[in-house]
């Protein structure tokens, strides 16, 4: 998912306001803009969907890093729309956040200085095409698994920008497996690339799901606000089971000795990734932390001169309007 | 060199003017001033692949079914390319990127206009399906270019900077030459001459509300529409484009 270890905020409201918002969520209102919610509600919020829609944004660059390479023109058309779907999924996820009172503006500062995260898978390369078909299957996969119980989250514009986004998430799954499909009955060398791209994949994308829930210590307020839907554990575990089959008709392997069914509760048994590496990476040590964060700020600065220039004749035309009115 | 068949060197120049911009356009994914930009440039390149598709599809069944619009994409050397010249050049920055876009589309779409009128059915067919989606991207460059002209003292001088980079490569767009005369001549496209006037007039409306100064010269750059000598840039495109198909021969993906 594209929202790991949202801290939340402790909350100092008055008591009896705290007890009628708590209710208003237990029956499953929405709660909206305009009415009252607790501070630490509104920034565990902004964090949250700030964190998403970061994501999205700096989710456009290890895909983006395949388009002029891509193999035939349909194989572009697709990889094209489906990032041009995760910039306007950035785009409604700032526009969700910013009705709690934070502007776009601010939360891209916080990404580029670094105060902000985006989700650890980002920060691993793109290194041939089969990436481009694992992204799709395991990264969109892992991320739908999160956001379709979203859909049903307590804050209304977020709930709402999920239901639009999940619509979009499940063909970008659908289009990475189907590379990978296509991978895996071509030539010695496609396989060989489809198999590597699983090997590096997998426990990067295990640990979208954030870690254990027994070591997250800020789960149970969000869920009780209904703004974490499911166990960090417990959506693993549904990718897990739900991922393998597909490995196993692909014809690839899954990197995991220990992948093992449990009649007994219904779903595999695997291996943890490597919680070290995942701390690493959300440090800034994940093998293309800099890179991203470098061609975010090269955007963002390049394109100063655009958004004032922009902004300049915007001005100009309004006091022309004004004059002529 | 121009091949045996006029009408198949025109559809090369048709779709590799929209493949290879659609390349250069794509290049920006992830790396615009800001998300909605990042939006309308995938947007831009997406409607120029999908053009791509019909028109080397087009080509590639008047060529007699030998190649497929992938093969003539993926798989011809920079000299069988029959691009233009002002497509291949650099992104540079973005108003360079936009001015390099309005200067074509403006182009394009007179061009298109044209071509649905054009006496092969399938050709009219694709120019109006592809008119639409032009008529959206000059008026978004359009718009662009005028808001960064007429923007901030900094953003005009980039704009001029771009218009005067990039006009030499106007001309080539619309001198005709013996492909161009046989199209005209059996009324499959229009008369690029004619073209010109009203190409003028939109794009001189543009810049006069941009604040900008079309250069006064006529001098044109020529050699990429005829495949005779084309920048440096192309070969390194395809290099590009090109490699997975070159390192993997056979291959279906
Ligand atoms: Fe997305
Ligand atoms: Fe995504
Ligand atoms: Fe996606």
């Amino acid at each position: 998912m594209y929202a790991q270890m949202i801290k939340s905020e402790a909350t100092q409201d008055d008591p009896e306001k705290l007890a009628a918002f708590q209710a208003r969520i237990d029956a499953n209102e929405k709660i909206e803009p305009k009415d009252w919610m607790p501070e630490g509600y509104r920034k565990t919020l902004i964090r949250q969907i700030g964190q998403h829609a970061h994501s999205e944004i700096v989710g456009q660059l290890p895909e983006g890093n395949w388009i002029t390479r891509a193999p035939t023109l349909e194989r572009k058309a697709i990889l094209l729309a489906k990032v041009q779907d995760e910039a306007g999924h950035g785009l409604y996820l700032y526009c969700a956040a910013e009705t709690l009172g934070v502007t776009r503006d601010e939360l891209t500062e916080m990404l580029l200085d670094g105060r902000m995260k985006y989700s650890s898978i980002f920060n691993y390369p793109t290194l041939t095409w089969a990436d481009m078909g694992a992204v799709g299957w395991l990264v969109d996969g892992a991320a739908i698994m999160n956001q379709v119980p979203l859909q049903r989250t307590s804050f209304g514009p977020y709930s709402r920008s999920m239901i639009r986004i999940c619509k979009e998430e499940s063909f970008h799954q659908r289009q990475g497996y189907d590379i990978m499909m296509k991978m895996c009955k071509g030539t010695d060398a496609q396989k060989r690339m489809a198999q590597n791209a699983l090997d590096r994949m997998w426990f990067p994308s295990l640990m979208m799901f954030g870690p254990s829930d027994a070591d997250s210590v800020h789960s149970e307020q969000s869920m009780k606000w209904k703004i974490k839907m499911n166990g960090n554990d417990e959506l693993r575990q549904k990718f897990v089971d739900q991922t393998v089959p597909q490995a196993e008709y692909l014809g690839l392997t899954v990197p995991d000795p220990d992948l093992t069914w449990n009649e007994e509760k219904g779903g595999y048994d695997f291996s943890q990734p490597d919680w070290d590496e995942f701390y690493d990476v959300l440090k800034g040590n994940g093998p293309c932390n800099k890179e991203r964060l470098a061609a975010r700020n090269k955007a963002w600065d390049d394109g100063a001169w655009v958004r004032e220039g922009l902004m300049a004749h915007a001005e100009k035309k309004r006091a022309a309007k004004l004059a002529a009115e | 060199m121009a091949s045996a068949d006029p009408y198949f060197d025109f559809l090369l120049r048709m779709g590799d003017n929209t493949l290879i911009l659609g390349h250069r356009v794509s290049e920006w994914c992830g790396h615009a001033p800001v998300i909605e930009e990042d939006i309308a440039l995938a947007n831009t390149a997406l409607d120029l692949i999908g053009q791509t598709q019909m028109w080397l599809g087009l080509a590639a069944e008047v060529e007699g079914k030998i190649r497929t619009a992938d093969d003539l994409a993926m798989l011809r050397d920079a000299w069988d390319f029959r691009s233009a010249l002002l497509v291949q050049q650099p992104n540079g920055d973005f108003g360079q990127t936009l001015m390099r876009q309005f200067l074509f589309d403006a182009w394009h779409l007179e061009m298109l206009k044209g071509l649905i009128k054009s006496s092969e059915v399938r050709v009219a067919e694709i120019a109006a399906k592809a008119v639409k989606e032009v008529q959206y991207h000059v008026e978004r460059s359009g718009d662009t270019v005028i808001g960064l002209g007429d923007g901030t003292a900094e953003s005009h001088a980039k704009m001029q900077a771009a218009l005067d980079l990039l006009w030499p490569f106007v001309g080539e767009l619309f001198t005709p030459d013996a492909v161009d005369d046989a199209m005209t001549a059996n009324g499959i496209a229009p008369d690029l001459n004619d073209l010109r006037t009203a190409f003028d007039t939109h794009i001189g409306s543009v810049m006069t509300e941009a604040t900008l100064t079309i250069p006064d010269s006529r001098f044109a750059h020529k050699g990429g529409k005829s495949g005779f000598q084309h920048s440096e840039h192309l070969g390194h495109i395809l290099t590009q484009m090109q490699w997975l198909q070159r390192a993997y021969p056979g291959a279906s993906w």
